[in-house]
């Protein structure tokens, strides 16, 4: 930077996510709140089923967010918001943006029939899933999204999981909402404006967000938004929107696509994991790829 | 204005005339032409409310919670599996404070598949926290949502109104529909004290220790004690509106009786016809039907009861391994009172089995002869 010159800040300034709050050291899942209540604002309401954030944002009668917080059964974080929404705006409030925030367990499993059901009926709503890949706040039991390879408490080392993870973003596709979009933790611009685009669309929103857990990944937690940044620059997790379940463009091309090694090495629950193991892995992280860049028309 | 209209109308009419904002609801059979009715309504304005078309009985009440909490007026109806899939948000519902109601049309539980009416499915709904109604006819199905709203928004509690398949679901009656006017002067908009909104951020359900869960339940139990007052008082002041009463229970002939038949649903009309052959024959027979299931009328039923030798308690239900189980709650309400008469206990018409005029004679006779109650369940119409 030239003297003299002033930093422009790229993210709004306002913070509605306090500090106290129970995350563990190094939780992507914190830092994702963080960005989109800083791009929603605060005429936002939460519903939050059983997830790492039930916990993260406090026992009662406390709460870190400067936002209203539903916090919903596991299954039902799409109803409950669908039902918040239609509530708000039969008593006068047709602005506040309701938005349904679960982790992947919440989202791949056990609230998948609700998801789909709000996603085919088009329900005014942001769903928000912030992926750290397991059921972390368990104690890491493997979820749909838990990719090949990893180990969990419920896949372990000698039977690690054998199949390759759930692609929740082609499933919401094939509902044909307005805008699905995926987000990671360590490209905060790219967040916060898609995050914002969404806020202006109305009808079903889907955002994937990649949230890295150093507790679940066996990782250090100071390696977070670097794994984050590997996995959006080895494709592992490409940063990309898709517009009517038909249009996709790419928010972020890849000069160069680094091979998965590094982001693996950097984590416990690929330890176990041989080169044939690491290789197969590679494959399907580019074949996943491939059909992206198809998808885009390139 | 009179209109012929089925038991599943009464409800739909019921949540119209209440004002219902939000209804989220899945199709079920014997149910579904509750929610059709309101659909329409929805469609063509005649109703002004949001309608959900859920996937699933568990979302419908996940999606009413949301409302709810939202504050918003909100209702559902459902049956038997539906129920049950949505127990756990029955729990939700409640233990949030949140007054929906519900219209549930008892219907057996399968397995083998039955669409016929038994009240298994709400009766294992007992300990929810819900408040529970037990209609015997489609004026009082109507009545009661109404009255069920106003009680449940000053509790904060959620209430179920219940009616049995076909018998009363699928049975045309002449229903008086109140005045609008008049029901809304009963039934003033819902503004709960604290509700989920930016302008009040707060954070509803989240994890709470074992220095307040404990408090939290006590209060739900002391709001719920607060209930068969306000049943009555509210069932009064319909009364002074409508002309018709709403009470916890519905005695008949009862002041001089020697030996009452202790019903629920449907089945205490069949017993009044009983009732008064009996009394042509010389019984001094009575019926007690007990309308409000949960909060359980323990004064009242002691109160009638007290003053009678005999009562026999037919249950179109059964908890497997004990007895039917509005007897079971009858013995407890009489339980150490000095005074009391036996209770009989008699289990008839589940999976939709009619529940006749000789069915109650064939209970009275068992009864009559009897100084003591079986220790067995006395099952009657059933096919040994």
């Amino acid at each position: 930077m030239k003297k003299g010159k002033k930093m422009t800040l790229t993210l709004p300034a306002e913070e509605l996510m306090a500090c106290g709050h129970l995350a563990c050291q190094g939780c992507g899942a914190t830092l994702a709140m963080r960005y989109m209540l800083k791009a929603l604002g605060q005429k936002t309401a939460l519903c939050i089923p059983a997830c790492c954030w039930s916990v993260i944002d406090g026992p009662y009668p406390y709460s870190s967010l400067d936002v209203p917080v539903y916090h919903c059964a596991f299954e039902t974080a799409a109803s409950t918001a669908t039902g918040v929404k239609a509530g708000l705006e039969m008593t006068g409030d047709t602005e506040t943006t309701v938005v349904a925030w679960a982790g992947d367990g919440g989202t791949f499993d056990i609230g998948l029939q609700a998801l789909s059901g709000a996603a085919e009926r088009n329900e005014d709503i942001i769903y928000v899933c912030y992926d750290n890949e397991a059921y972390m706040n368990t104690g890491i039991q493997r979820s749909s999204a838990t990719p090949y390879g990893a180990w969990t408490t419920t896949t372990p080392v000698k039977h690690f999981k054998a199949r390759p993870k759930k692609d929740i973003v082609a499933i919401l596709a094939a509902h044909r909402i307005p805008y699905i979009a995926t987000a990671s933790i360590s490209h905060p611009e790219d967040f916060v404006k898609k995050m914002t685009k969404a806020k202006g669309i109305k009808g079903t929103r889907f955002f994937h967000v990649y949230a890295p857990c150093p507790t679940g990944w066996k990782s250090r937690p100071d390696d977070t938004v670097k794994l984050a940044r590997m996995a959006v620059q080895n494709a592992y997790f490409p940063l990309f929107e898709i517009e009517d379940g038909l249009r996709t463009t790419l928010n972020l091309k890849l000069k160069e696509k680094k091979p998965i090694n590094d982001y693996l090495r950097l984590q416990g629950r690929f330890r176990h994991l041989n080169e044939a193991q690491i290789a197969e892995l590679q494959a399907e992280v580019d074949a996943r790829w491939e059909r992206l860049l198809k998808g885009c028309g390139a | 204005m009179k209109k012929v209209m089925m038991g599943n109308h009464a409800l739909s009419y019921g949540a119209m005339l209440s004002r219902s904002q939000v209804i989220a609801a899945y199709p079920i059979t014997p149910q579904t032409q509750v929610v059709e009715l309101l659909s329409e309504m929805c469609a063509d304005g005649t109703l002004d409310a949001q309608f959900i078309k859920v996937e699933s009985e568990h979302s419908a009440m996940a999606s009413c919670i949301g409302a709810s909490v939202a504050g918003a007026r909100a209702f559902t109806a459902t049956s038997a599996q539906g129920l049950a899939l949505m127990h756990e948000m029955l729990h939700w519902a409640s233990g949030g404070r949140h007054p929906i109601v519900m219209g549930n049309v008892n219907r057996s539980m399968a397995p083998g598949w039955s669409i016929w009416t038994d009240q298994n499915d709400s009766l294992s709904q007992r300990d929810t926290g819900w408040m529970q109604y037990y209609c015997s006819s489609n004026q009082e199905v109507l009545d009661t949502v109404i009255q069920a709203f106003k009680v449940s928004e000053a509790l904060m509690i959620p209430a179920m109104v219940v009616l049995d398949a076909f018998a009363l679901s699928h049975t045309y009656e002449v229903v008086d529909i109140p005045d609008q006017a008049v029901v809304d002067k009963y039934l003033p908009p819902f503004k709960p004290e604290i509700r989920l909104t930016p302008s009040d951020p707060r954070a509803f359900g989240g994890l709470t220790g074992s220095e307040h869960y404990f408090e939290l339940r006590y209060k739900l139990q002391k709001d719920m004690e607060k209930a068969p007052a306000l049943i009555e008082e509210t069932g009064r002041e319909y009364e002074k509106l409508f002309g018709r009463t709403l009470g916890l229970v519905d005695p008949y002939r009862c002041d001089d009786a020697e030996f009452v038949f202790v019903t629920s649903g449907t089945a205490g009309f069949t017993a009044r016809v009983a009732v008064d052959d009996l009394r042509k024959s010389g019984v001094k027979a009575g019926n007690l039907r007990i309308k409000v299931f949960r909060p359980f009328p323990f004064v009242k039923v002691r109160e009638i009861l007290q003053k009678v030798r005999k009562a026999a308690v037919v249950d179109r239900n059964c908890s497997y391994g004990a007895h039917g189980i509005f007897y079971q709650e009858v013995k407890s309400a009489l339980y150490g009172e000095a005074g009391m008469p036996p209770v009989f206990g008699y289990v008839t018409g589940l999976g939709g089995r009619d529940i006749t005029v000789d069915s109650f004679k064939e209970v009275a006779a068992h009864a009559l002869a009897k100084d003591k109650a079986d220790e067995e369940i006395v099952w009657i119409g059933v096919k040994k």
